[in-house]
């Protein structure tokens, strides 16, 4: 069977965070939507940093790029294969989303860190993100990715670079 | 004609005149008298906001399983089990077709009519729940972290899989047994004159052993029995764990005109089986190999592929040789329900016909068994004294009593079919201490928790076989109708109506918290085993072997790979594996392709699913996305070119990958 821990634990630790803080409120007699016994979707369903978006973001200094790791770029590779490559191409052609052709140069690497794991937050808050979505028209799914799957897709990039101008 | 699960002899209409004036207070029988002012916010669970409980109520006649949210009655999901489901390609999918096959072949339907939660020492534990299926008889196991059928076992030897399908308290076993006795055995000893009936004909009760590690059965062990129709059952608990209760009604064993012919006797049954010793048999070798063909389907949600094994004979155990396995308790008249209270120390048996509730001992019954305390014998099978194994009778209930649920403060809720109404009576003393009207006919109920050792209580729902007026019209056709009502307080109180699919009859509701943690959102990618899954564009592809033309294609937000095909004849099948490379919750995607004489494909994240098409007019056809999945949805389609049998075309496909820019 399929399952999915690392969400699972999540979705139960924001369950019981919620639970409390409903408990609390209903108790305090605070007119909340919220009731005891029934939660809000947010709680449940959302990753934690959705709740609040910027906090739970990948920062600079938890990232750090040395020499290029071909290690890494082979695990990256195979991940483009099978969970993006339908949809962005190696060149600099938009398909669904843009091609990666120079994209580790354009962006912050902790910029594409979070479109690729925190998706979601970063499609409501950032305005980067919100400006490719009015571009292109179709939310990036979250293909849930791990951080540690995103660092060498993010590594695999950074072979894809920009051609020079001549 | 309605289908019910009764064989009552009283008309509607008369059903009806004596339901009046038992209704509480002689009042007319409709909605404003019955509801208080604040049912409505006790059922109101706010948008965006959960239910307490999953709702599991049986489809009847419609052969699914449909879930509810409790209180608000509002429906969430329907879940394909014994009838085909074009929505999903439940039963038209390559990988779905072999959950419905039989040994009477491809059934696309069934009669589901009770649900069973898993357990772990009596107590629902959310993981699990079963489905029995009635006129092809089946037991179907549905995983809760996917709500989807995980397997569907054949009971051989079986006719009218009724009396089906209630768990042990660990769910060491799931019980079936036959509501028609059959002859069994050879060909030649199936073939018997239907009037040699009392020489011929036998009955079974079998012991499914699930494997909860993978959602599979197998089937342990069946004891033959004396020729009984069998209707329910439930197991012991407590002090009675190890017994399993059957009711059992035609005694007369009449087998025409059953209406008249096995309403006779003043007392038919009620089955005790001690399953622990039959176990102990089983184990010892001492039961026999018999002649008993069936199915034994299951689901791989890594190969995401359905598989049949087929088995060709049973163990069965045959009480004639092994003794104490078998007692037969007499209970009046034509007993339906057969249920244990939390304790495990009280069955309780609803005659249908009877006037009393009976509530039987389960120390009075092993006292009685150890002075062999019988008043005679049923085809060799002691039958034990009535006065020595009843706790005492529930006096007037009400009419027609068919089935008992219980709460956690020590009293019971039993349904009266004939008087329409809902009786609540305390275990200890066996005093009515509430009634109320139910609109129409009850047929089950169900308290959450209420046939376990833990009743979580708050509510019982009545599940009426006659809705009429009781929602806008809607034609001869009307929807079935479920009334949820509290049962906090001393007195029950009608909450709400909500209509329900099919015919509900037993239903089972768990905690929401016991189920929702576990609830799957996706199918990893990486653990797809399917083997014709495409893992990604770049392996997408079209492959001809002979007369079949398999395509590995991806779908994801929002185009399909390959999208344009050629090279297909006439005379060629066309295997359409769609593999949906998305990896987030709630990102199905539909395929369909024009002239498909079967269904949609409905294709979960990570999933795998095939849909096989024979074409048969040469030209261009179109295929497309039927789930709205993103603003470019409407552009999410493709083509497929048929030629002619015996063209030249090339067969091609457009994978051309998406980086071919680069």
């Amino acid at each position: 069977m399929v399952t999915n821990k690392k969400f699972t634990l999540n979705t139960v630790k924001a369950f019981a965070l919620m639970g409390i803080t409903a408990f609390a409120m209903a108790c305090g007699g605070s007119e909340t939507p919220a009731t005891g016994g029934t939660t809000t979707p947010a709680a449940v369903e959302k990753t934690p940093e959705a709740a609040a978006p910027m906090a739970g973001l990948i920062t600079a200094d938890e990232v750090s790029l040395g020499p290029i790791d071909q290690g890494m770029v082979a695990k990256g590779k195979e991940i483009y294969d099978v969970k993006c490559q339908a949809c962005h191409s190696l060149g600099t052609n938009r398909v669904v989303g843009p091609g990666w052709k120079g994209v580790a140069e354009q962006r912050k690497p902790e910029w594409i860190l979070n479109m690729i794991v925190h998706t979601d937050a970063m499609l409501e808050s950032d305005e980067a993100a919100q400006a490719m979505l009015e571009e292109c028209l179709v939310r990036m799914p979250n293909q849930n990715l791990s951080k540690d799957e995103a660092r060498e897709v993010l590594e695999f990039m950074r072979t894809l670079e920009a051609e020079k101008a001549s | 004609m309605r289908r019910t699960s009764l064989t009552t002899t009283l008309p509607l209409v008369l059903a009806a005149a004596i339901a009046l004036p038992l209704a509480q207070g002689c009042k007319p029988a409709n909605t404003k008298s019955a509801v208080t002012g604040d049912a409505a916010s006790k059922v109101f669970v706010p948008p965006g906001q959960y239910d307490e409980f999953y709702n599991f109520v049986s489809g009847g006649f419609s052969g699914q399983m449909s879930v509810y949210g409790l209180p608000s009655g509002r429906m969430l999901r329907v879940i394909p089990v014994f009838s085909v489901d074009p929505e999903t390609g439940w039963g038209f999918s390559e990988e779905t077709k072999p959950m419905l096959m039989t040994t009477h072949g491809f059934i696309p339907w069934d009669d589901s009519h009770h649900v069973e939660a898993s357990m772990s020492d009596g107590i629902q534990n959310g993981k699990y729940v079963w489905i029995n299926g009635n006129n092809t008889p089946r037991i179907a196991m549905i995983d809760l972290k996917t709500f989807r059928t995980s397997s569907i076992i054949e009971i051989p030897n079986s006719a009218g899989n009724h009396s089906s399908p209630f768990s042990t308290p660990n769910s060491e076993y799931i019980v079936a047994g036959t509501r028609f006795s059959v002859p069994m055995g050879t060909d030649a000893e199936r073939d018997v004159p239907i009037e040699t009936y009392k020489e011929n004909f036998k009955s079974t009760v079998s012991f499914i052993k699930p494997d909860t590690s993978n959602g599979t059965m197998e089937i342990a062990f069946q004891i033959k029995t004396p020729a009984v129709d069998f209707d329910l059952s439930h197991s012991g608990k407590g002090p009675s764990d190890g017994w399993f209760f059957f009711s059992c009604y035609n005694t007369e064993k009449a087998h025409n005109l059953l209406e008249v012919n096995a309403s006779q006797n003043d007392k038919d049954f009620i089955m005790a089986v001690n399953w622990k010793k039959a176990e102990q048999y089983a184990k010892e070798g001492k039961g026999k190999m018999v002649p008993g063909k069936y199915y034994n389907n299951s689901y791989d949600e890594s190969t995401h592929m359905g598989t049949s094994k087929i088995g060709t004979e049973v163990l069965q155990l045959d009480p004639k040789e092994l003794t104490d396995l078998l007692y037969f308790m007499p209970c009046p008249k034509s007993p339906h329900g057969c249920d244990v209270d939390p304790t495990g120390e009280f069955i309780v048996g609803s005659g249908k016909l009877a006037a009393t509730l009976p509530v039987f001992s389960f120390a009075k019954i092993q006292t009685a068994i150890t002075n062999k305390d019988y008043e005679g014998e049923y085809d060799g099978i002691p039958v034990l004294k009535y006065e020595s194994v009843l706790q005492g009778e529930v006096k007037k209930p009400g009419l027609g009593p068919l089935h008992t649920e219980f709460d956690d403060k020590g009293f019971a809720y039993s349904s009266m079919f004939v008087s329409s109404e809902i009786v609540k009576w305390n275990v200890k003393t066996l005093e009515v201490v509430d009634r109320v009207p139910t609109y129409y006919s009850i047929g089950h109920l169900s308290v959450p928790g209420g046939d376990s050792k833990k009743p979580w209580g708050k509510y019982v729902i009545a599940y009426n076989k006659i809705t009429k007026d009781r929602y806008l019209p809607t034609g001869p056709e009307l929807a079935q109708s479920a009334q949820l009502y509290s049962i906090d307080g001393p007195k029950m109180e009608l909450l709400a109506d909500y209509p329900s699919i099919g015919e509900p009859h037993y239903a089972q509701s768990i905690p929401a918290d016991l189920v929702r943690p576990n609830s799957l959102k996706f199918f990893k990618i990486e653990d797809n085993k399917h083997p014709y899954v495409t893992k990604g564009e770049k392996e997408a592809r079209v492959v001809r072997d002979g007369k079949n033309v398999h395509v590995y294609m991806t779908c994801i937000r929002s185009h399909f790979a390959p999208d344009n095909i050629e090279g297909v004849k006439i005379g060629d099948d066309v295997y359409f594996h769609v593999t949906n490379l998305e990896q987030d919750w709630d990102v199905p995607h539909g395929f369909a392709v024009k002239g498909a004489q079967t269904a949609e494909l409905l294709i979960m994240p990570g999933e795998t699913q095939t849909l096989k098409w024979t074409p048969l007019t040469v030209g261009v056809q179109p295929f497309y996305c039927t789930d709205f999945c993103s603003a470019l949805h409407q552009e999410m389609q493709g083509y497929i070119r048929i030629s002619p049998a015996g063209s030249s075309v090339p067969l091609s496909a457009n994978t051309k990958s998406v980086d071919a820019g680069l």
